[in-house]
């Protein structure tokens, strides 16, 4: 199935939890509400029509500074911007970073952006296609249901996510560092923990020592 | 999925003797052990010499790659996946490569991708050596490793001479490749490749019929299909409990889809299955880089036409200006011995169109201003390529799986956010699903045949 197939077939089975998609360069990708993941997931993966029996990749990012970044250096307006080829048409667009409804929704106000979107890569070994689901996360609120039931990888995978960027897994049995230590302060890949940070040494305690 | 294990052992089958008291025993291996080709740490609970579980403990080599690609440009990201998979570090170049590519929308010449597929084999043949012979070698079988180094060390010889450095290559760029491929390629990798095949042939006469080497393999760290898919398995380890996915063949980039070879797959999924897949995987690569030698599209003229010899530059001057122009209408010039990367043509069937992305060959960097801007509007603090904004995943078949990128772009010169999907992340994962039920002994062939690469375990 084609990346505007699988779309359809998804909008069509799941018209009120698929919130938006797009197919940008030919990636399928669809957007969910995280009380809708887990129903979906569990389609995804049985329904004979999508058959997606891995989930190749599971990981989030933190859209706080999308865009917002400031220019690094005095002549950057100047840098060389990049367009795609004229051979390559650019036939589906990027609509930007996913959006969450929010308080200011219920007044007829534009959902707001996301801080937080997982990100999953679902790959179907029998039908050959791709497909990436995002699920946009409030800051105040970064918490969605684990998928360690359907997927054993998820559980490395959820561990990882809550280490770098401090969201929780529902109903994940084992949701504690992976890659730092316990004792580690802050989520390092989240866009406001510097990256010159330093951390306190830990001794064999599991206590900062005085190192300085 | 990882249990946690309590700090005091539980006493187990009280029931079996009142005068024998039986306990289980916790054994720490690692993080620093010889068996262990990085640093990790197992916590084996054990049963008199049975595994009954195992915790994994990583991250001792967490060195925030994804972190410090957010602070790079887009090319200032190449020397970091260098040091992801450092035993086949040009399949991680051409990886995030083609994923920003895809990024940007642009596609590299024919004798680009070809040259892509050649490098990425030779790694593929550099990983599956080290494995195997790693392997071997904790097995007791240390003639193995020296033959297996030894080809190794002959294909490093190969991307020496196309890269310059034998592992921090950096040889791909965002729209192409660093260089071409060096004079006299062709017979120098029919060279190695005739050695390779020697050592392949010794180490098979060595090993496959080796009774106490398949004692060791055969039926330790089994799983089954199911299993190793909900894993998110990938690669030769996935190959050899029978399904037969391979990024090559089921979603081919590069120049994969016009060569032909075969995907080797195991039946029982254990360790023996794995080694025989990763033996017939090096045969295959080897016929993979002998087509693309073949195939490939032919490079940019370097000689004269009339004297068959590379034109030195002052010489072509001369002969533009007496007007010989169909002696130098396809000549390239050869720049000045002392500057980097002279001698070789100027890169014109290798690198994109597109040379607001592409880092110009060292050539037209030093002889020419156009190349000298180019290169200064791409390198210059703040400058760089700005691919439009917008999120790509793009998967290439890694020497242990799938080695997925994963790059958001918000319109800067800085990556957003690239996020790398390590092959052997997924199978470290199910490591305690491995071992547990084995003996303590075999956690050492199965610890080998999944080919931890710390480098891309813990980024």
């Amino acid at each position: 199935m084609d990346a505007a197939a699988l779309i359809q077939a998804l909008t069509e089975r799941f018209p009120d939890a698929v919130r938006s998609s797009h197919a940008y360069r030919g990636d399928a990708t669809i957007v969910v509400s995280r009380e809708a993941l887990l129903d979906l997931a569990r389609a995804l993966k049985g329904d004979a029509a999508f058959q997606m029996n891995f989930l190749m990749d599971l990981t989030a990012v933190d859209f706080s500074t999308f865009g917002k970044k400031p220019s690094s250096a005095f002549f950057a307006s100047s840098g060389v911007a990049v367009r795609p080829s004229a051979e390559l048409p650019d036939e589906h667009p990027w609509p930007g970073p996913p959006r969450v409804p929010n308080a200011a929704a219920a007044l007829g106000a534009p959902p707001g952006p996301a801080r937080f979107v997982v990100v999953y890569h679902f790959f179907s070994l029998p039908l050959k296609h791709r497909l990436r689901v995002e699920v946009p996360l409030e800051e105040n609120d970064a918490e969605v249901d684990s998928v360690t039931s359907l997927w054993a990888g998820a559980d490395w995978l959820e561990r990882e996510v809550w280490d770098m960027f401090g969201i929780r897994f529902r109903g994940h049995a084992n949701l504690k560092r992976i890659l730092t230590y316990e004792q580690f302060v802050g989520h390092p890949l989240r866009k406001d923990y510097p990256v010159n940070k330093r951390q306190p040494l830990i001794g064999p305690d599991g206590h900062a020592s005085d190192h300085s | 999925m990882p249990r946690t294990i309590p700090d005091n052992s539980v006493p187990a089958a009280a029931a079996a003797s009142d005068a024998l008291e039986t306990r289980d025993m916790l054994l720490n291996v690692g993080p620093a052990h010889p068996a262990m080709h990085g640093i990790i740490r197992i916590v084996a609970r054990l049963d008199g010499e049975q595994i009954v579980d195992a915790d994994v403990d990583i991250g001792y080599l967490h060195r925030g790659f994804e972190k410090m690609s957010e602070t790079v440009d887009y090319n200032g990201v190449i020397p970091y996946t260098d040091r992801l998979n450092y035993v086949s570090p040009l399949i991680n170049n051409v990886g995030y490569c083609m994923a920003v590519e895809k990024l940007l929308g642009i596609s590299v010449p024919e004798r680009c991708h070809y040259i892509r597929v050649i490098v990425s084999e030779i790694s593929r043949l550099t990983d599956h050596l080290t494995c195997v012979g790693a392997s071997a070698m904790e097995l007791g079988a240390f003639t193995v490793f020296l033959y297996m180094i030894k080809a190794r060390e002959y294909l490093w010889e190969l991307v020496e001479s196309v890269t310059g450095a034998r592992l921090t290559v950096s040889y791909c760029r965002v729209g192409g490749v660093k260089a071409d491929l060096p004079e006299g390629f062709a017979e120098q990798c029919a060279k190695a490749f005739e050695e390779t095949r020697r050592v392949l042939a010794e180490s098979d006469a060595l090993l496959t019929r080796n009774r106490i080497f398949v004692d060791r393999m055969s039926g330790t760290g089994k799983i089954s299909a199911e299993e190793a898919v909900s894993y998110g398995i990938t690669g030769p380890f996935l190959r050899a409990s029978g399904v037969p996915y391979d990024v090559r063949k089921d979603c081919p980039y590069a120049s994969y889809d016009r060569l032909e070879f075969d995907v080797p797959v195991g039946t029982r999924g254990d360790n023996f299955d794995r080694y025989l897949v990763r033996m017939e995987e090096m045969q295959q690569s080897m016929r993979i880089v002998e087509q693309a030698l073949r195939d490939m599209p032919p490079g940019p003229f370097q000689a004269s036409p009339q004297t068959g010899r590379s034109l030195p530059a002052s010489e072509m001057v001369d002969q533009g200006k007496v007007g010989n122009i169909p002696a130098i209408r396809d000549a390239c010039a050869v720049t000045d011995p002392t500057l980097d990367g002279s001698a070789k043509p100027l890169h014109v069937s290798i690198a994109t169109a597109e040379k607001r992305v592409f880092l110009p060959p060292k050539e037209d960097t030093y002889g020419n201003i156009e190349g000298l801007m180019q290169h200064f509007k791409l390198v210059m603090y703040g400058h760089g390529a700005r691919p439009p904004k917008g999120e790509v995943y793009f998967a290439v078949e890694g020497a242990n799986g799938e080695l997925g990128f994963y790059v958001v772009s918000d319109g800067g010169n800085t990556p957003y956010r690239v996020r790398v999907r390590p092959p052997c992340f997924a199978i470290m994962s199910a490591l305690p699903k491995l071992v547990v039920g084995d003996m303590m002994a075999d956690l050492t062939p199965t610890f080998g045949s999944i080919n931890m690469i710390g480098g891309e375990l813990d980024r």
